[in-house]
């Protein structure tokens, strides 16, 4: 059963004067409980697709449906609670806060529930626990190394366990332990703990991680 | 109130600019605060005039005496129901620098006029009985170190040569603006050693009735209209007043300079807000990807400006009213009473809310507003 729907996606860009179309009638499925790896050349389109599914942005036409709901239509301020809800979004280069340890960092979507700081706690301290880092709660992401803060930043995204997880090259910036580290968390995650997960990637190596893989090329998918 | 922690760490993020973003403010209000002071202190003087007493001058000016044979004529005016008289000496003490208030007032007359001067009844009647003692106020005593039987000489400059007075008395005023920094010796005393010469600089008259204050002056002043010393005649209040316009338009020079202080400060604080904002571009985008909606955007940059001018407000009007409100400060006894009043309390915490308003808008609008696509791709 598809976890996303696309249908008939439509998505131009105004670039000055001129438009640039980068999904033409875009239709795709993601399966509940997949991992599937985006590949494709740069500016094909990949990461423009993680931020409609995300609801960063908004297709010009067409929908995107995701668990029923229809994520195109909503108001912003409907989008912002549905992402807080439904999406652990992580970024190539972590975007940790570096004022806040990672304990703050992970804890921050907790912030938009209704949970006690008790309760806030001990999610934080389960989803550093997952990714291995329960020992760094107090550190500050100046203290910890590149695929610590990676991890870091897929606890947040885990936290308030969400239906979706997307991430947008999360190795990009790793050396190769790392990298391997955060895959193998990913399989893990997706494996033990059913989660949906959509990674960009321009690493063959790292796609292979996923169940399937899909080429995307001018904004056209090609399996 | 989950959201304060992220206030707070953000404004730790720049140590240095937020403290002295915070220290601007407080310097701001703390002047705001000063400068006002000045003019609700000089009000205050004003205000606490009583509106049963009169004050007779010199048409032409205040430093023109008058013949003491006004006294009895005045006495005769309907409505007053008591006269006094007062001269100002205008001496200077110890390096010949050092100025206060000193009157020769008539002890007998003027004290019962004016109820504001506390004075112990054994005190009073030792001032009363010695011919060259002097009463002088508690905060004047305070300044100089002074005790009750010193010998104080006065060198004096409108009645040449020095004058030494005992002081036998010290006043303490019954209502807070009260001037408590005067020397007050005996008119009989100046008379007689000027060899006649000194007589009143200006009179006190009770009225029996405040509502006949336009009767009574107008009655004086048509009185001695033809005399070779004229009158003017006014409220209490009027002749402070009169006191206060000898400034210059004081009040509006304050008012000025206190607004132009918060407008520079508020140039300041909106440049390290819009800085702050701009330099967190890429974090707004992220928290906005976490879920965080426009409007807590817009609430935790609006916070920040907050805690930034609140703290800087507590701190510059705290600060004021702790080093004002013990009364120690008085311009050099020219504003007795100086203290921040409430008034100028709330004044400053709204324009300190005003200041936050005013320079977290515009980053706050910026981050609401702001597009996650676009700000992430500076980012990414």
């Amino acid at each position: 059963m598809a976890l996303v729907e696309i249908r008939n996606v439509h998505k131009s860009f105004q670039r000055d004067t001129q438009t640039v179309e980068v999904f033409e009638g875009l239709t795709l499925d993601f399966a509940a409980n997949s991992f599937t790896a985006l590949m494709g050349p740069s500016g094909s389109g990949k990461s423009t697709l993680l931020n409609l599914i995300a609801g960063l942005d908004r297709p010009t036409s067409g929908t995107i449906t995701v668990a029923g709901a229809a994520v195109s239509g909503l108001s912003p301020s409907g989008l912002a609670a549905w992402r807080a809800r439904h999406v652990g979004f992580v970024f190539q280069s972590y975007n940790l806060l570096p004022v806040l340890t990672a304990a703050q960092n992970v804890e921050l979507p907790l912030l938009l529930t209704r949970l006690s700081k008790k309760e806030r706690d001990e999610r934080v301290r389960i989803a550093l626990g997952i990714v291995g880092l329960e020992d760094r709660m107090q550190h500050y992401p100046r203290q910890l190394s590149g695929g610590q803060e990676q991890r870091v930043a897929i606890a947040r995204a885990i936290v308030s366990d969400p239906t979706l997880i997307l991430l947008d090259e999360p190795t990009g910036q790793l050396d190769k332990k790392s990298a391997e580290e955060v895959l193998t968390l990913l399989q893990r995650l997706n494996a033990e703990m059913k989660k949906t997960i959509i990674m960009v990637t321009h690493d063959a190596h790292a796609a292979e991680r996923a169940q399937q893989v899909l080429h995307i090329d001018k904004g056209v998918l090609a399996r | 109130m989950k959201l304060f922690p992220l206030v707070f760490a953000n404004l730790r993020r720049h140590k240095l600019r937020t403290v002295l973003t915070i220290l601007g403010v407080a310097l701001a209000t703390f002047l705001f605060a000063s400068l006002r002071s000045v003019v609700t202190t000089l009000n205050q003087g004003a205000e606490v005039a009583s509106a049963s007493r009169m004050v007779v001058t010199h048409k032409t000016a205040i430093v023109f005496p008058l013949p003491m044979s006004y006294k009895e004529r005045l006495a005769t005016v309907k409505g007053v129901e008591a006269v006094t008289w007062a001269n100002w000496f205008g001496g200077t003490y110890g390096d010949g620098k050092t100025f206060f208030a000193q009157y020769a007032v008539d002890p007998d007359t003027w004290f019962a006029m004016y109820p504001e001067v506390g004075v112990p009844p054994d005190q009073f009647e030792a001032f009363k009985n010695e011919r060259t003692a002097a009463l002088v106020g508690k905060g004047l005593m305070e300044v100089f170190g002074w005790h009750v039987g010193q010998d104080v000489t006065i060198r004096g400059s409108i009645y040449p040569g020095d004058w030494t007075f005992t002081i036998r008395g010290v006043y303490t005023p019954t209502v807070r603006a009260f001037d408590d920094r005067s020397f007050m010796f005996h008119y009989d005393y100046l008379y007689e050693h000027t060899d006649h010469r000194a007589i009143p600089g200006w009179f006190v008259l009770r009225l029996s009735d405040p509502s006949l204050a336009p009767q009574v002056a107008q009655t004086v002043d048509d009185m001695f209209q033809n005399s070779s010393d004229p009158t003017k005649t006014g409220t209490e209040k009027a002749f402070n007043q009169g006191f206060i316009t000898m400034w210059g338009n004081v009040r509006f020079l304050m008012n000025s300079i206190g607004m132009a202080v918060v407008f520079a400060i508020l140039m300041v604080t909106a440049n390290a807000m819009m800085m702050t904002a701009r330099e967190r571009t890429g974090e707004v985008a992220v928290l906005k990807t976490i879920g965080f909606t426009d409007r807590t955007l817009f609430g935790l940059v609006m916070g920040e400006a907050s805690v930034i001018t609140l703290t800087g407000a507590v701190l510059g009007l705290g600060g004021a009213k702790l080093l004002y409100g013990g009364g120690g400060v008085t311009m050099n006894g020219m504003l007795p009473g100086f203290d921040v009043t409430a008034g100028t309390l709330v004044l400053g915490f709204v324009i300190a809310a005003v200041l936050a308003l005013a320079s977290g808008i515009v980053p706050a609008l910026r981050a609401a507003r702001l597009s996650i696509v676009q700000a992430l791709r500076h980012v990414e």
